[in-house]
């Protein structure tokens, strides 16, 4: 069978509106719609800091009055990771909600099995949105994927009447507004903007750690004009988020050549074909990281590529005698180790799975003592003294 | 016989051409296809060529072209190896083939194609646990025979679930059955949301055990909140 070219030779045409896709500015388009009577756009509240994106353009960060989109995996599975965010915005006195009436974005579904579509997504984000406009906080996205797919929903909200007809039409239903946030922000770009008062805090030098950075593929690369990129890092060439964090605290961040591939987590494959996401992780990632940098930690900041790049090492270390070891966490736990937090009862390191004990050790934590003071607090928890930890008990 | 065989000749090209055409009818298409200029550059960043037979050119090609016998075989063989990391947007042509993927896929779904129901087998409780608790990912899904290659610490997590659990200081995660504590009244709009926007259908399109399992769940509550159902059937 030959291959048919026949629709090209109709002389099939393809706009080529693209580049002005890539340069326009959605401020312009969403306060258009909010003039047109066709949403709200809920504003940036005060006191925020402005950062640098990637075509020029400034983005506002809100520093308090956040309401925290709190990420699946990172709750379910390494819940030190949404502990480290909410107690870094404590101790930098930082107001905020860690609301109940929140759902997941559920992207990390769709991206895996397609069991849904447009709308649904849309009315997903933006009753979300509706959730925390009510609240009068600002929506502070914790997961790269639904940062990332809240932008997707975002351009589709913008140029598809439709659609944003038919999503403000089911909202409609649930008795909300169809609101979109001035920015997208993720909780890494508050960190990023934070970076220097959070420094200021620090307490445990970092200045012998070497790191390599992990970034999030649907931080970066899926709707890609608003992510952080600055010219003092990287030379404004790759993302700086993360980065900018690490070189604040003082530690080192080596490069390695595969920064820009993805960490495998494949969304279905990781739940249902993890050969592939194994296979991934340690051979792109950690075993070039391994040999070409030898990092004592790598440092992200998404939910499936701590996780991913975590948990796939055991089994390629034993079974395969791949180089791995390296232990991974967030940008939030490594910020919040810093200024001091506590590795278990704030990071809850116990959840993750690499030897992170010579890290630890590496920054000054007496490990030992601090596993002893965490074994206490189960103690307590499991003879009833207390219910809970308490806030009061992480320090 | 060419390079190409028509892998499923069985099936009616105008069966072929019906699914194209609802691939070309989402809102999305137009802004994920500009043509492609046959670069090869997604398949340099792509994660999934790597490790499969898979290509996100020969995605964008096909739907530039309208191959429509291959897109359908990439509909069945192809786009369940994709990632969706979107590594592929840094395409020159500003094409999103890991967009079209997620088009194609959802097509297939829609359609109730055999190898979408292949692909998802095993997956159903997942798709449960988002549409009936509103989180993906729960602390409970982490057991030894489900992770056996996440090394022996997935076991001593799961013996501990309870205590450690507790031993979390932000109070909407004490929970074991879902990532956080989420309301009544939002996991009823989220229900809402899953019957007005057609989502119910596509779930009963490749898995009908799963659907009655979850309308059982979702018209129970709606239904003592007080929504008549009878409007959604
Ligand atoms: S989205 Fe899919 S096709 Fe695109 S780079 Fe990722 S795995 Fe490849
Ligand atoms: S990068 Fe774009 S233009 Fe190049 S082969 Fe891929 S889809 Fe075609």
């Amino acid at each position: 069978m030959a291959i048919p070219t026949a629709a090209l030779e109709r002389g099939r045409r393809f706009d080529r509106h693209a580049e002005a896709v890539q340069t326009e500015d959605y401020h312009d388009i969403l306060d258009q719609l909010e003039a047109d009577g066709e949403l709200i756009v809920q504003r940036v509240p005060e006191p925020y800091i402005e950062v640098m994106t990637k075509y020029g353009r400034k983005k506002k960060i809100p520093t308090k009055y956040t309401w925290h989109h709190k990420s699946c995996g990172q709750c379910g599975h390494i819940p030190g990771y949404s502990t480290a965010i909410f107690w870094l915005a404590r101790k930098l006195d930082l107001e905020y909600i860690d609301p109940i009436d929140q759902t997941s974005c559920t992207a990390w579904n769709y991206y895996a099995s397609a069991t849904s579509n447009a709308p649904a997504q849309a009315a997903v984000a933006h009753r979300n949105f509706a959730a925390a406009y009510e609240t009068g906080y600002y929506p502070l996205i914790h997961c790269g994927t639904s940062y990332g797919h809240y932008k997707e929903t975002r351009e589709e909200i913008m140029h598809h009447s439709h659609l944003r007809h038919q999503v403000r039409d089911v909202l409609a239903k649930l008795g909300k507004p169809l609101v979109m946030p001035e920015e997208i922000v993720h909780y890494s770009e508050w960190i990023h903007a934070l970076r220097h008062r959070i420094a200021e805090k620090q307490v445990r030098d970092f200045s012998n750690i070497a790191t390599t950075v992990h970034p999030a593929c649907h931080y970066y690369k899926l709707v890609q004009e608003d992510a952080i990129y600055d010219e003092e890092i990287y030379g404004g060439q790759r993302t700086a988020t993360v980065t900018g964090v690490i070189q604040a605290l003082g530690a080192e961040v080596r490069d390695y050549s595969t920064f820009y591939d993805c960490c495998g987590f494949g969304f279905r494959h990781i739940l249902v074909s993890r050969d592939f996401t194994r296979s991934f992780a340690t051979l792109r990632k950690i075993e070039i990281m391994k040999q070409e940098a030898n990092p004592d930690v790598v440092i992200s900041h998404d939910t499936g590529c701590v996780t991913t790049l975590d948990k796939s090492q055991y089994v390629t270390g034993v079974a395969h005698n791949a180089n791995v070891g390296i232990p991974v966490m967030s940008d939030a736990q490594f910020a919040a180790l810093a200024m001091g937090a506590h590795p278990y009862r704030v990071c809850q390191l116990h959840w993750h799975s690499t030897d992170n004990k010579p890290l630890l050790e590496k920054m000054g934590i007496d490990h030992e003592k601090a596993w002893a003071e965490f074994q206490q607090d189960l103690d307590d928890l499991k003879a009833g003294r207390k219910e809970y930890l308490t806030w009061e008990d992480a320090g | 016989m060419g390079l190409f065989v028509d892998k499923y000749p069985d099936v009616a090209y105008e069966e072929k051409l019906r699914l194209w055409e609802e691939v070309k009818a989402d809102e999305r298409f137009p802004s994920y296809l500009y043509g492609c200029y046959e670069c090869g550059i997604c398949v340099a960043a792509c994660p999934s060529a790597r490790f499969y037979d898979f290509s996100p050119r020969k995605i964008a090609q096909a739907a530039a072209r309208e191959d429509i016998e291959l897109i359908y075989e990439q509909m069945n063989d192809d786009v369940w190896n994709c990632s969706q990391c979107f590594s592929c947007n840094r395409c020159p042509r500003q094409n999103s083939p890991g967009g079209l993927i997620t088009i194609l896929r959802e097509v297939a779904v829609n359609n109730g194609l055999k190898s979408a129901q292949q692909a998802l087998e095993g997956y159903s409780r997942i798709v449960y646990k988002i549409m009936g608790t509103g989180t993906q990912v729960s602390p409970d899904m982490l057991q030894p025979d489900a992770f056996p290659d996440w090394g022996p610490d997935v076991k001593r997590v799961s013996d501990e679930l309870d205590l450690w659990r507790r031993a979390l200081p932000p109070e909407t995660l004490h929970t074991t059955k879902t990532g956080w504590h989420v309301s009544e009244q939002t996991l009823i709009e989220l229900y809402l949301i899953w019957y007005n926007t057609g989502v119910m259908d596509m779930i009963a399109n490749v898995d009908e055990g799963l659907n009655l399992i979850l309308s059982d769940v979702m018209e129970e509550m709606l239904e003592e909140a007080g929504y008549d159902m009878d409007e959604y059937y």
